[in-house]
This record gives structure tokens, sequence and C-alpha cells, in this order.
């Protein structure tokens, strides 16, 4: 009770007293910095956060009910383009490898590579995405327009192979929709090339910026231990220090043959796991992914990109679990044939969804302005935790 | 291990509670699980020194359309790098399957999405609310015989 008796003590210049109690507040859904609808209920005690609750769904589409509809396998491609909106391939790409395993197909060595060139440029260009609207989130507005100029080299490419520049409907169960066109691998050598100082500019526009070391360093602290019980994946997992990338340690399609390394978080400026170290793994996962693309283009194999396209799909009776490496983690679909030509379940184990449900966990104990810093470094994309 | 370690060691544990090891490529090999002893199998897997499953990779609801609804959990372990699936099933009428949630903190959203869209009981949840759909919806989507509403709050559903 000693509290209500300061309580009674704080009387104002005019005497009234003044009355201190947690307030509860919502963030959203429509606040800038919760990156989409996404809806944070606060409990706050004046600057102070108390407690979180997130409150998610306004994007809920009812994917997977909308799979289980469909009249074939290959019609649920465009829907995973629009879970991840803004990394579609990688979506795409983590179906068509379920429904591969399911029917036992062989892929062609040229689609391969041609699919992890694309899901890198993806990466790439999502994490630029990530990057600019970081420092959007804490005040930083021109690395915004650096990252979006150069994504825009990105989407270039891609709408030059697949005539899209967001949903691409491009990787397909089997194989993709088109061949590259001439003049690709040139023009994607050029980016890697043009990419690499750029990134320098990042960084010294950004990253080693005092004000953004000072918003992000030593906030939001999350332990590996937590991150592994809440089952994080991507550059969250690997910035609280877990050296684990799919890519490598659950390795699919050619990533074995390319030689890359696995960033993780160092906490070089402050802790291990804060939020300057999402942001950092991030940075420096574009440079690797730089290196992947130009060794996959160096070893391109020619052949036909469409040879394998089955022309009825109509896997066994089977589930498979399947995952791959999305820019944002560990994205795996849950898929039950039951032996004829529409899935029976198509479940989507999304990264952000998972990378979302810690977010009670590292922001009690922080201002509110922080947790605009930790909302933003966990890069959630609502069209994947909503689905 | 291998999945047929892993199964021999659970059984050996667990006795009748589990099934043997169902292997039938391309499908992952699974085990079935009484729903009852959910909870222990899974702490036991947590927890053991060989087996040291830590990661929950992907928390499914099922509606198989037999009358029963069903769970599937896709485990890995991040330090002996091996994977497992369970599985459980529930008869439709009396849908309740023990809550992992205080095994792998992660089954908690992901427990709340089945209840939400298949409607499986997770007895022992902490918060088991719904999480996509709206908090005042009707039925559970996900089940094969669910029929879309004609009304929502009153209102016309146009669809």
């Amino acid at each position: 009770m000693a509290q209500i008796e300061t309580i009674e003590s704080q009387k104002t210049s005019i005497g009234k007293t003044v009355r201190t109690e947690e307030m509860i507040i919502n963030m959203g859904p429509q606040h800038p910095s919760t990156h989409g609808v996404l809806r944070l209920e606060l409990v706050v005690d004046g600057e102070i956060v108390v407690e979180v609750i997130p409150h998610i769904g306004y994007l809920h589409r009812c994917f997977e009910k909308h799979a289980e509809s469909m009249a074939n396998y290959q019609q649920v491609i465009p829907y995973c383009d629009r879970l991840d909106y803004i990394s579609s391939m990688s979506m795409d790409w983590a179906y068509a490898m379920a429904v591969e395993k399911m029917l036992g197909i062989k892929i062609p060595e040229r689609v391969e590579y041609i699919r992890v060139v694309m899901a890198e440029l993806q990466r790439i260009a999502s994490h630029l995405i990530a990057l600019g609207t970081y420092g959007l989130d804490v005040g930083a507005f021109t690395p915004f327009l650096y990252c979006f100029r150069d994504r825009e080299r990105i989407l270039d490419l891609f709408e030059m192979t697949c005539g899209a520049r967001l949903l691409y409907n491009y990787i397909w169960v089997g194989g993709v929709s088109h061949d590259l066109p001439p003049g690709f691998v040139e023009k994607a050598r050029d980016f890697c090339r043009y990419f690499r100082p750029s990134l320098k500019e990042i960084n010294d526009l950004l990253t080693y910026n005092k004000i953004f070391i000072e918003r992000t360093a030593d906030v939001g602290i999350l332990p590996a231990d937590v991150a592994i019980n809440y089952a994080c994946s991507g550059p969250m997992l690997r910035a609280s220090g877990v050296n684990f990338d799919l890519r490598r340690d659950d390795p699919y399609s050619v990533y074995d043959r390319l030689d890359w390394e696995v960033q993780i978080g160092k906490g070089d400026v402050g802790t291990v796991g804060d939020c300057w170290d999402r942001y950092m793994v991030r940075v420096r996962e574009m440079e690797q992914s730089a290196a992947i693309i130009e060794q996959a283009l160096e070893q391109l194999p020619s052949g036909d990109v469409s040879a394998a396209i089955p022309k009825r799909i109509r896997p066994p009776v089977c589930d498979v679990y399947v995952r791959s490496e999305s820019p944002r983690g560990e994205i795996g679909f849950y898929v039950v044939s039951d032996g004829t030509g529409s899935p029976f379940r198509v479940k989507a184990r999304s990264p952000a969804f998972v990378n979302l449900s810690v977010l009670p966990e590292i922001c009690k104990g922080y201002m509110i302005a922080d947790l605009v810093a930790i909302v933003g470094s966990v890069d959630i994309v609502l069209g994947e935790v909503d689905r | 291990m291998t999945p047929q370690e892993i199964a021999a060691k659970l059984k050996a544990r667990f006795g009748e509670a589990i099934s043997d090891l169902k292997e039938a490529p391309p499908s992952d090999p699974f085990i079935s699980i009484q729903s009852l002893r959910v909870k222990d199998v899974a702490a036991f897997l947590r927890s053991d020194p060989d087996l040291e499953f830590d990661y929950l990779m992907c928390l499914s609801g099922m509606d198989y359309n037999n009358g029963n609804l069903g769970v599937v959990y896709n485990l890995y372990s991040m330090t002996k790098r091996h994977k497992l699936t369970l599985r459980v099933e529930v008869p439709k009428a009396d849908p309740k399957v023990p809550s992992v949630e205080s095994i792998w903190r992660t089954a908690d959203w992901h427990e709340r999405e089945a209840y939400d869209l298949v409607g499986i009981v997770f007895a022992g949840h902490p918060d088991l609310r719904r999480i996509l759909c709206p908090y005042d919806w009707e039925g559970h989507p996900l089940q094969k015989d669910y029929k879309v509403p004609e009304f929502y709050q009153g209102m016309k559903v146009p669809y």
C-alpha cells in the first residue's frame, strides 16, 4: 500500500492529485511501425512496456482452405505467392519441393540452379526491404531510398524473366515457367558487381550510424535457448548466435555445391541477439547471397527447364513435411495427399508467424519507442503471419 | 539416431501407448501415440539426453474426414540433427489433446491456430483463444464439413 500513499502525495501545482497506474493502449492495427495490420495490445507503466499481447489475423485469407479446394496441385502456387508477398519465389519453391517429394520426380540440374539464383536474388530484395523499412522505423529515411533503388534492379531481373515484379508464379512443380531470357546471366552478374559497393553505402549510412546503434544495440535481446524453444528461425535465430541455416544443415537443391558462409550474430556493438545483430545478420547475408548467385551463374548447366513438369499431378497417399530457408526463416509445407488430384491438406508453417510469437518475451521492460525497434527487427510480413 | 532407433527407444519406455514406426516412402516415417500420453512422450523426447528434440518445427491440426481429428508434430533436434513425426488422432465428438505448450513454447500459437481452424481442444493450454479468425467466429473452417456461414454478426456475407 506504500504506492498509494505516494500517489496521494503527488499533487499538481493547482492541487489536483495525479493517478499513476498501468494503462492499456493499442498499437495498430494501422500503426505504420507494425509493418502491416498487426495490433499490439500494450500494458504500459508510463513509457515502460509491462506486457505485449499481439493480435493477428487481420489479413487472414484462408490460404489452407483455398488450397484444399483447388482442382490440382499447380493451382496452389499463385496462392503461395501471396503468402510472403515480398519473397514469393521462396514460398513457391518450398511448396514445389514438397509436391516434388511426394511425386518423387527428379528435377533437371538447370532448373535447380535457376531456382537457387532466383531465391538468392529474392533474399537480397527481401532483406533490402527489411533494412530500409527498419531504418524508417527508427527515424532514418535516406537508407530506405537507397535500398529501394537497389531492389528495383532485382525486380527488373525478375520482370525480364517472368513478366511479374512481385507475384511471380515462376517456380512450378517440376520446373520453372520460363527459361532464363537472353542476357539474364550478364545482367545478373552486373548486378552482383554493382551491389557490393552499394552495400558499403548502406553500411556507411545506417549500420554504423551512432544514432542507429544507440537505438538498436542492447535492445530486445533474444537469448539462444529462448530462440530455439520458440522455434525461431532465419536471421532471428542466427542473430542469437545459433549457427544454423537450412541451406547448409538440412541441404536441399544444389546448395551443397556452392561455397558460402552462414552468418551469425556476434554482439559487435552490444549483446548477442539484440536488434542490431538481427539487422547486421541480414546485411552480411546479402553479401553471401551475392556470392552464391555468382557461383550458381558460373556453374549454370544447359538443358530443358520444363522437361520434368508433370502433365497431371496425382501423388500417392502420403504426407510430407518439407522445409527450406526463406529470407525470414524456415518456411515449411506439410502437404497431405489422399491419392486424388487435389491436395487433402496444405499447412504452411510460416517463419514470421513463429518469429512473431516470441515478441511478448523480448519486449518486457523496454520503452514503447524500443518496441518499435524490436518489431521492426523481427521483420514480419503480415501476409505470411495471417495466411 | 535413425527413426528406427528412436522408435525402439520410445517403445521400450512407453510400450502400448505408442505404435510401431510406420514407414511408407515418400511419407516421412511417423509414430502414432495415444492422445492421453502426448505430453509424457513429448516431455521424454525433449529431455532424454540421446533424443533432445528441442525444436518443434511444425504442429498441424488435421481433419481426417473419417470422424477423427488429429494433430501432427514435426520435431527436430538442433543438437543431434535428427527428425521425428508424431501423430495423434482423437474423435471429432471429443477432440481433446494435452497441450505441449509447456514443453515447447512455440506450440502456444500453433495450438491456438489448430484450435481456431480445426477445432482441437488442447487441455492445459493457458490461453486457448482464436488466433486467425475473429474472436466471435463460429465453427472451425478447416473441418471438412464446414459450411461458410450466411451471416456474420447479423450481416449478410457476400460470398
